[in-house]
């Protein structure tokens, strides 16, 4: 048995306890025990209870933004007062907007239509770093999100942050337990050190880690083999393109920039700016109160507020007033100075202020044209900000769709400041945040803007669909003695009939032509009695366009047929790529490759059948045979079924025995797959069930007595019939195991097809060494539907097994009165030769796509006994070790 | 095989004495004490740490808590909390 703590135990990464005392690890474990416990509790309550506590708490935060705002600017010395209570509003009200009509607890969205139910689970304890620009506010909105979403959370403030953080941690709290949530679902880390984070991160309990901070603070989460949300610098590129309301984007970028002295890493950081508008720009700027340094004033800035070993911004500036940053380089500025903006003249290490900068000082560049403009915007994206934040003020689609196609930014900011925009629904209706996701170019795991569905395990409840099924067949099909006289009735200027050699030598073509319209143009395209190949193919299409064809007769087995239909489809398609088109598939309506619609000629297709077995007539597929490239090319596709089939039996009158008998087989062997097909439906059932009934009844009728006009009618409508179960249920193992051992050894496929058929039944009979999946049928039933066939038959048998055992016997029987050679042996291969070609011929049939459908899954080792058996040719009622029957 | 020594009927209103009181009483236990959970809906952390000292009691006196008609709710919480292996279930 595999026990919690096993599992656990697989799961643990190592305790990082390197620098603690034992006292400081006792304090944390404390700690973590803590939040455990609350979060197991926290998980019994409902999606009522835990609203009841999140808007009190969006409340307190409201009340206490002021009180926080002074906390933070006076413990952190960075931003202004004003902003921060901006900030701390929006991470109470705009968040609670946000979440308070959204469901978090048990079902959370449903979708009827598809089947899926989601359903919310919460994570249990968060660690949370929070980072010194946005200290309380940060705290505020990831508390909000936790109790939304039924979490404990860690707070690991920045050391510089501590106090503000941990007061508002303890409004949080307070306001959370006053309103019912658990005791312990926030803690705070007093007085921490990094060896303190590098323990909860790889703490067991520690389910979590939500790291909003520095570069290093977000490495160690994703170092520590915790599930971590984190979010990367940024270096937000502005593209001020030339149509922009220059106006509005000039005062947006000001408030932007000097929101809270630029510390939201979503602030504008280099603008770019179309050369016709630069000046004027600039001197916008310069009337809004920015100061425009010139040349040695920006290199006196690069000097001092850029670190020239790391090329980083220096600390001290971070979130200074322009006017103060001014003052200790000694730059003269006026007194109300909102902004420093510096001219560069490029990107990277050797354009310093090119880089990420948390206060007011803003680069520009002069672009010459909209390339260079959007050149340097990825520069500046690359330089630092991949995956951040990125704005364009332009008035021009196109131009802002390109750049939305080359700035690798999870929020690109449209007409609108880039740090408030970001921030989420106050310019836009992005998800608000304080947590940006920079997607992998930020090394992060989202581009999201990080909200309450990443505090969620989501899982989804999926019901079985009800796979929609087909059943497609011609929609006119004329049947029974003298059907052919049918052909009258479709009008054509120009037709031409395919066939082979024989069929015009006995006068079948002539029986045909008598039955066309006086006004049709016949032409006479004869073909070779094989399987068709693309040069008779192609040859043909010639001709079809030559005489401007309207209408396509073919008249003859399946080869005849199956050339006519791919003629056609090249006669109307003349791009369609055979080999494209042969592409392999594994649900027909899911298939990569296409068949063309566009078509540029029209002609109708009639097929009329000279055999009794392969049914053609009525399927969508076609076999080509290409000799230059010595392989064949299966076609599958509706599009390709004849328009008419007419199934005459006066065209088979004459059929020697041997080919009754192997087209009987091949008609029996496509009803008897398509009926435990994996697509079998009652409506291929109906069609598989009665050519069934009607082969065992006729078949022999017809091969002892050819002259049988009803038997042979009867043969001729079951190949039919069973045509239009397999073309919707396709068949089986049997077919994939006839074509590999058929073309092999030159075998006729029906002759093929009877030498693995009671083996295969017996095979599908059994219970599966692997089911195959299949969501069109509930069980395994191939076994019960044999056992239908054979009460159909009237075979007797009490259980399904004897049932069974009674249609082999049947089969059996029915295939020592045609005289079919009862084992491959009896062909005349050498065991020795079969040994040697076995391991191939499973190949072959492995890659043969009939048996997609089969119900049981072949393996290859399966396959090998399957051919093993039918060299030997014993009954499988006899063969040693048989499979047990599928119960 | 253990004799069902003690049954104790455990009320929503007033499970932290109950466990306390289960636990004075594991002295007298011959081996088993059965604790029916059918009435309770929700637990606390109080309830879960009067547990946890119930099942450090019991094991060391070597005496087996049978947990009876605890809701699957709380049953996952005992779950996130490691304390299922330290009692016996009943439905």
């Amino acid at each position: 048995m595999i026990t919690d703590e096993a599992v656990e135990e697989r799961g643990r990464v190592s305790p990082a306890t390197e620098g603690l005392t034992a006292e400081r690890i006792a304090y944390l474990e404390r700690l973590v025990s803590q939040a455990r416990t609350a979060a197991a509790v926290f998980s019994q309550f409902t999606q009522d209870e835990v609203d009841r506590v999140v808007k009190p708490m969006v409340l307190a935060g409201l009340e206490q933004a002021q009180y926080l705002a002074r906390l933070a600017v006076e413990e952190t010395r960075l931003g202004v007062m004003e902003d921060k209570v901006i900030k701390n509003m929006v991470a109470t009200e705009f968040a609670y907007h946000y979440v308070k009509d959204k469901r978090t607890v048990g079902v959370i969205r449903e979708y009827p239509e598809r089947n899926l139910v989601e359903v919310a689970e919460p994570i249990g304890v968060i660690l949370s770093l929070t980072p010194i620009t946005n200290p309380t506010s940060t705290v505020l909105f990831k508390c909000i999100m936790a109790i939304k979403t039924r979490n404990a959370v860690i707070f690991s403030p920045h050391p510089k942050a501590w106090n503000c953080c941990s007061e508002a941690v303890k409004i949080m709290l307070e306001t959370a337990v006053k309103h019912g949530a658990p005791e312990g679902v926030f803690g705070c880390l007093e007085s921490h050190t990094l060896q303190d984070n590098a323990y909860l991160m790889r703490h067991k309990d520690v389910a979590l880690i939500d790291a909003t901070g520095g570069p290093g603070a977000v490495k160690a989460a994703y170092s520590s083999g915790k599930p971590a949300l984190g979010v990367g610098p940024g270096n937000t590129p502005v593209y001020l393109e030339k149509s922009a309301d220059l106006s509005t984007a000039v005062v947006d970028i000001i408030i932007s920039k000097t929101f809270d002295n630029g510390t939201i890493c979503a602030s504008e950081q280099t603008v770019v700016i179309d050369d016709v508008i630069y000046d004027l720009t600039l001197k916008k700027f310069a009337e809004l109160g920015a100061h425009i340094c010139n040349e040695k004033e920006t290199k006196l800035l690069a000097q001092t507020v850029i670190d020239p070993q790391t090329g980083f911004m220096q600390p001290m500036a971070v979130g200074q007033k322009a006017t103060s940053i001014a003052r200790f380089i000694g730059l003269s500025v006026k007194p109300k100075t909102k902004l420093l903006i510096v001219p560069i003249q490029g990107v990277g290490r050797e354009h310093p202020l090119s880089v990420e900068k948390l206060f007011p000082v803003l680069a520009v560049y002069r672009a010459k044209s909209v390339e260079e403009a959007l050149r340097v915007c990825v520069d500046v994206n690359h330089a630092g900000g991949l995956g951040h934040t990125a704005v364009i003020f332009s008035r021009n689609d196109e131009i802002i769709r390109k750049f939305g196609e080359v700035i690798n930014a999870g929020r690109i900011i449209i007409n609108s400041p880039g740090s408030i925009g970001a921030l989420g629904a106050v310019y836009n209706d992005l998800v608000p945040t304080f947590a940006f996701g920079c997607g992998t170019g930020g090394g992060n795991s989202t581009t999201d803007n990080v909200n309450i569905y990443h505090y969620l395990n989501i899982k989804r409840l999926a019901r079985r669909t009800q796979a929609h099924m087909w059943f497609r067949v011609p929609n006119q099909i004329y049947f029974n003695l003298n059907a052919v006289e049918n052909v009258r009735q479709f009008p054509s200027r120009s037709t031409i009939i395919v066939t082979n050699p024989a069929l015009e030598r006995i006068g079948h073509v002539d029986i045909v032509r008598r039955y066309i319209p006086p006004e049709t143009h016949v032409h006479l395209s004869v073909i070779p009695d094989t399987e068709p190949e693309t040069k008779v193919v192609s040859e043909t299409v010639e001709a079809l366009k030559f005489y401007k064809a309207d209408q396509i007769i073919a008249l003859g087995g399946g080869s005849v047929i199956d050339a006519a239909k791919i003629m056609k489809l090249k006669y109307e398609s003349p791009e369609a790529d055979l080999e494209e088109l042969a592409a392999p598939f594994l649900d027909l309506r899911k298939r990569v490759v296409e068949y063309p619609t566009a078509k540029v000629n029209r002609a109708r297709l009639i097929a009329i059948p000279t055999t009794s077995g392969t049914g053609s007539e009525v399927t969508p597929f076609a076999v080509l045979t290409d000799k230059q490239r010595r392989r064949k090319v299966t076609l599958a596709d509706y599009s390709l079924s004849p328009d008419v089939a007419i199934v005459d039996p006066q065209f088979v009158m004459s059929m020697p025995k041997g080919l009754t008998a192997d087209t009987g087989i091949d008609c029996l062997t496509h009803a008897l797959e398509a009926g435990v097909s994996n697509y079998a439906s009652p409506y291929t059932d109906s069609n598989a069930m009665q050519a069934i009934r009607m082969v065992f009844k006729y078949l022999p009728v017809a091969y002892e007595h050819p002259g049988d006009e009803e038997a042979r009618s009867m043969m001729h409508n079951a190949a039919c019939i069973a045509a239009m179960a397999f073309s919707n249920a396709s068949v089986g193992v049997n077919h994939a195991l006839a074509h590999a051992f058929g073309a092999r050894f030159g075998i006729a496929h029906g002759r093929a097809n009877a030498l693995m058929l009671p083996h295969v039944i017996a095979y599908n009979a059994a219970v599966p060494t692997k089911f195959m999946p299949s969501p069109y049928q509930k069980g395994y039933v191939a076994h019960k539907k044999y056992a239908t066939v054979a009460d159909l038959l009237g075979l007797g048998g009490r259980t399904v097994e004897e049932k069974v055992s009674k249609l082999i016997a049947a089969t059996e029987q029915l295939l020592d009165q045609l005289e079919f050679p009862r084992s491959i042996a009896a062909l005349g291969i050498s065991k020795e030769e079969f040994e040697r070609t076995v391991p191939e011929l499973a190949k072959t049939a492995y890659d043969d796509p009939s048996w997609r459908s089969n119900p049981r899954m072949p393996l290859m080792a399966e396959l090998i006994e399957l051919f093993w058996q039918a060299y030997h040719g014993r009954g499988p009622a006899e063969a040693s070790g048989a499979p047990q029957q599928a119960g | 095989m253990a004799t069902i020594a003690g049954w104790q009927k455990i009320d929503e209103a007033c499970i932290v004495p109950a466990l306390e009181q289960a636990g004075e009483k594991l002295d007298c236990a011959a081996g088993e004490v059965v604790l029916d959970f059918s009435s309770v809906r929700r637990v606390d952390q109080g309830v879960l740490q009067a547990m946890e000292e119930l099942a450090s009691v019991a094991a060391e006196k070597g005496v087996r808590v049978v947990l009876c008609g605890v809701n699957v709710h709380i049953y996952r919480v005992l779950k996130l909390m490691k304390l299922t292996s330290r009692f016996s279930f009943l439905s």
